[in-house]
């Protein structure tokens, strides 16, 4: 039970994890329909960033955490400037091979500036208090909490403020609102920022609980992270959320009960088979087609 | 090019490309170029030329076995951006788990050499009946398992078919991963050299005609219908199923073969060769040459290989070009070099008299 217990937070850890940067994946995707395959690597370079900072500024947690989530957030619009907004037009694929590219890009300009990896060095304090069992450490509990908090603010920004109302209003349909006055460019850059600048704070917390960071990092939790965003209905928030914890925890469950090696194997599994009864995902509405 | 400063604007109003495009030079050589498409008995005598060199190069050191290594790679990768052209392009779906049937081949041709056949056969003559039927066992491997994504296709589409095929290349890495008994994590170690030139060209040549027939055959227009739109055509009475089935089975085949022809190259496979990285590889060939287009692949497959040998002096910057130039192509090129075109070769001659009027088959698609 305690082992159960012990395992469920780690779950919740890296759960947190994948739903910071799911939420990435599925906020572009809600408002451009385009799977941003540079993400994963966004997340890296968050990561990066937030090394360098420590090492040439010696600053603590939070204010490497806030560097790294400005520098990602403008790396991602930048990217959408220069390398998406041209190809709004152009068949959907394009698009996608665009951020492939990219996404390449960034890992191999990373590797010639890092070609080894680089090993974190600790932001917090960590203390480690044992409750009825439990080893609880503070960094632990700060990484849930603050991605959490994180989660909470966009979902309060997606649904309460007036750019949250342009997000979804741009998401609906990209002909009529612009005729409402609503600056879709804008709106668009506004969600790439906050997207990545969201993969960019999961970068710099994983790099914190995994303290070992490479420029190749960002593939395989990319695409995981992708996969949450999918498992939950791609394109809806609170989906993306759910997705991430779901996928984390089964990843953690896996690791603690059977041999380690078939993490990837069971949760894969899962997915098709959460696929083949729920072709949209949790929380995802199949669109309506028209002939 | 567009944004260039305009300070030698007023000399000429026509940006650099269009003016170099416009030199008499150039423009008898694409008149001539073109003239050249237009002849048909030129395949066959390629084919011919194509078919002696490969064994003629092997035999004279007419190139160094670097070289050699680079021009059979190359017809691998011909291979598998031509099966995977066959999903992504012409039926429009979104695989991203190419390198998982590429695996199933190769381990398969890979176990069939190494531990399951005798020795002896693959010894003297017996060797060039034993070779195909190991790539074709391969092939067949990797169609069975194609038969098995395929199935989740009739529900799904679009990004979430992405997902059912990503999942199944990162689930057959980690089956293969977990399985002692062919390796597991550190994989199959000395296969026997079997791949030669004169194979690879066969397997590659018969991989272009057998698809280049599927996609003019009657299923092969089930397949493009299925890409303008899916429900339209099942109305038309077009058996979806069956079709997508049928790709799915052909692509992954294709696939399988090229994964045992690799295993026998490469001489060493293990799970981590065959992982989304190399998944990507294939998906730049498909889009880097223009989906919907059998030279679109031969050529994207051509020149992405050559180029990263080429850059290789680069060292690790070359991995940092190849992407930009990939971004760069997509954002000025976005259906990639031949997207949707097709040379003349690859055209059966019925369709050529039909396509006097209309280019059928190759109709707008996004």
């Amino acid at each position: 039970m305690i082992y159960i217990l012990q395992q469920s937070l780690n779950a919740l850890q890296l759960g947190s994890i994948y739903a910071l940067i799911a939420l990435g994946y599925t906020m572009v995707y809600g408002i451009l329909t385009m799977i941003n395959f540079a993400h994963g690597d966004l997340f890296m370079v968050g990561a990066f960033f937030g090394f360098m900072a420590a090492l040439a500024f010696k600053l603590p947690f939070i204010p490497t955490l806030l560097i790294s989530m400005i520098g990602v957030g403008l790396l991602g619009v930048a990217i959408e400037r220069v390398a998406y907004k041209p190809l709004r037009q152009a068949p959907r694929v394009s698009a996608i091979i665009t951020a492939l590219g990219v996404g390449i890009f960034l890992e191999n300009l990373t590797l010639v500036f890092y070609p080894y990896p680089q090993s974190v060095p600790q932001l917090l304090q960590n203390i480690t208090w044992t409750i009825g069992g439990v080893t609880v450490s503070s960094l632990q509990i700060i990484i849930i909490l603050m991605s959490l908090g994180l989660m909470v603010l966009l979902d309060f920004i997606v649904r309460r403020t007036m750019v949250g109302m342009a997000m979804r209003a741009v998401s609906w349909d990209k002909t009529i609102v612009p005729l409402m006055g609503v600056p879709v460019n804008l709106v668009i850059s506004i969600t790439f920022a906050i997207g990545t600048s969201l993969g960019g704070a999961a970068g710099v917390m994983y790099s914190q609980a995994f303290p070992v960071i490479d420029p190749y990092m960002g593939i395989m939790i990319g695409w995981k992270a992708f996969i949450s965003a999918v498992v939950g209905g791609i394109g809806n928030i609170r989906g993306a959320m759910i997705g991430g914890f779901i996928l984390g925890g089964v990843e953690i469950m896996v690791a603690a009960f059977l041999p380690s090696t078939y993490r990837d194997f069971v949760a894969f599994t899962l997915l098709l088979v959460l696929l083949i009864f729920r072709p949209y995902g949790i929380l995802g509405q199949p669109r309506p087609q028209k002939v | 090019m567009t944004t260039q400063p305009s300070n030698d604007s007023s000399k000429s109003k026509l940006s650099w490309s269009a003016r170099f495009a416009q030199s008499p030079l150039l423009l008898r050589i694409a008149q001539a170029w073109e003239a050249l498409l237009a002849r048909r008995w030129l395949l066959p005598v390629l084919l011919v030329i194509g078919l002696a060199l490969s064994f003629l190069i092997p035999q004279f050191r007419l190139v160094n076995e670097y070289v050699q290594l680079i021009m059979m790679y190359v017809g691998i990768n011909i291979i598998m951006t031509i099966s995977l052209n066959l999903i992504n392009g012409y039926m429009g779906e979104f695989s991203v788990g190419h390198a998982g049937f590429m695996a199933v081949g190769a381990y398969i041709g890979a176990l069939l050499t190494t531990q399951v056949l005798p020795y002896a056969w693959l010894e003297g003559p017996l060797v060039m009946i034993v070779f195909p039927l190991i790539v074709l066992a391969g092939g067949a491997g990797a169609a069975l398992v194609g038969l098995l994504v395929a199935v989740p296709s009739f529900r799904t589409r679009g990004d979430y078919l992405a997902i059912v095929t990503l999942a199944f290349n990162m689930i057959v890495k980690s089956v293969i991963e977990n399985i002692e008994a062919i390796g597991g994590p550190r994989g199959i170690p000395g296969i026997d050299k079997l791949t030669t030139m004169p194979w690879v060209f066969f397997w590659t040549v018969l991989a272009v005609w057998v698809i280049r027939n599927f996609i003019y055959s009657n299923f092969g227009r089930g397949v493009l219908s299925l890409r303008e739109d899916e429900i339209a055509s099942d109305l038309m009475s077009v058996n979806t199923r069956q079709v997508k089935l049928l790709a799915f089975v052909l692509s992954s085949f294709f696939a399988g073969i090229g994964g045992a022809l690799f295993a026998h190259l490469l001489q060493f496979i293990s799970p981590r060769v065959f992982d989304i990285i190399k998944s990507t590889d294939f998906l730049i060939m498909v889009y880097l040459g223009g989906i919907g287009s059998i030279g679109g692949s031969v050529l994207g497959a051509t020149i992405y290989t050559v180029l990263l040998e080429v850059l290789r002096p680069l060292q690790v910057w070359r991995f940092v070009l190849m992407p930009l130039l990939l971004v760069f192509l997509m954002l000025y090129r976005p259906r990639g070099i031949m997207g949707l075109r097709e040379f003349r070769w690859f055209v059966p001659n019925s369709e050529l008299l039909v396509g006097k009027k209309k280019e059928v088959g190759n109709a707008a698609a996004d």
